[in-house]
């Protein structure tokens, strides 16, 4: 990424965040329906981040996180990642699978599976929102599971980044359940030659 | 409690005993060490990227295999260490998700841990051990009291290399 491409106008950063903000909506909509509790979620962050620094966004680098993550094809290929602190997915799973709160203690196939589901759906949601704004089709890859350390799950996203420049630019959106058992951070992080062409989708100045 | 220096990603860090260099969550990255046993000096370097010249321009030449090692190589040299004893040991270079079309960028694990090995041997360090590949996070370290390398994981536990 050189640094012009870094450049974005505050209008510019604007209109990403509510691309986030209404793609994050929908996909707190489809899950709070699937759990059937109320999913509240903060205003999208749109940051440009230094790479090293991103791990530290999700509670650092060694912290035991359930990574889902997405490759998105298409005009603006990208990434999506949601990650969940272990606890969470658990509570996520003992919804899913109508256990008591607190029973699942680690992941079998068909947990996973839910979860990468989940994964699915959100990511559908968040992408039917990217299309109404850039009218840019994305079509998400089959989703991929992992339970370990954020730094090491993050790694699969900054690489593709780290071959480009030092920076991320990632548009994020933290999940909450109304009982604070159930909490989740979606990124959705643009392939650098990715980032004109949403922009320009937008058509923001 | 003996100094712990912790080394961010793309990144290098080197000291002397009784320092432990430690490194947190690597994936697809490697943690290369260098330790002469004789004075307790080392370093560790946290790589992304084997190789800089397939990269855009970066202002952190830490972040490639192929530019990190000789600035690490250059400041162990610097507070002491003997060329000749140094010895080496990597870890890292999983595979973090497993997709039936692995393209090359999810392959940089393994093209990682190859390009370090064949720096280390151009550069006539012997790579004393290693612990590379697998789909699972590392977090490593080395102490510089003892040169061993641990490297914790989730799944496997710890163990010293």
């Amino acid at each position: 990424m050189s640094d012009d491409e870094l450049n974005l106008s505050p209008a510019q950063l604007d209109a990403l965040k509510e691309i986030g903000n209404v793609g994050a909506g929908n996909s707190a909509t489809a899950l709070s329906q699937i759990i059937n509790r109320r999913i509240d979620m903060n205003v999208p962050r749109v940051d440009l981040v230094p790479l090293e620094a991103v791990p530290d966004l999700v509670g650092g680098p060694d912290a035991i996180v359930v990574g889902i993550f997405l490759r998105v094809y298409g005009k603006a290929p990208s990434n999506i990642l949601f990650l969940l602190p272990q606890k969470s997915a658990f509570y996520l799973v003992d919804k899913l699978m109508g256990r008591k709160h607190g029973e699942t203690a680690k992941l079998d196939f068909m947990d996973e599976s839910a979860l990468m589901e989940i994964g699915n759906i959100l990511t559908g949601a968040y992408l039917n929102a990217f299309f109404t704004f850039t009218k840019l089709t994305m079509l998400p890859s089959i989703p991929a599971l992992a339970m370990d350390m954020a730094g090491a799950i993050l790694n699969v996203v900054l690489v593709q980044l780290g071959q480009m420049g030092d920076q991320a630019l990632v548009i994020e959106t933290e999940f909450l359940s109304e009982d604070d058992g159930i909490s989740g951070q979606f990124f959705l992080v643009p392939d650098p030659g990715s980032l004109e062409t949403i922009i320009s989708a937008v058509g923001v100045e | 409690m003996p100094e712990l220096i912790r080394v961010g990603m793309a990144d290098y860090k080197v000291g002397k005993a009784p320092a432990t260099l430690i490194s947190y969550g690597l994936g697809s990255c490697i943690g290369v060490s260098l330790y002469d046993p004789q004075l307790k000096i080392g370093g560790l370097l946290h790589i992304m990227l084997p190789d800089s010249k397939q990269a855009r321009s970066s202002d952190n030449p830490a972040k490639f295999a192929d530019t990190g090692l000789p600035l690490m190589l250059e400041d162990v040299l610097k507070l002491g260490a003997s060329r000749s004893r140094l010895v080496a040991k990597i870890a890292g270079g999983a595979q973090m998700f497993a997709f039936a079309n692995a393209t090359d960028i999810m392959r940089v694990g393994a093209r990682n841990a190859e390009a370090i090995t064949k720096l280390l041997q151009e550069e006539h360090i012997p790579l004393k051990a290693q612990d590379v590949g697998g789909t699972y996070g590392r977090t490593v370290s080395i102490d510089l009291n003892t040169g061993l390398y641990t490297v914790r994981t989730i799944a496997k536990g710890e163990k010293q290399i």
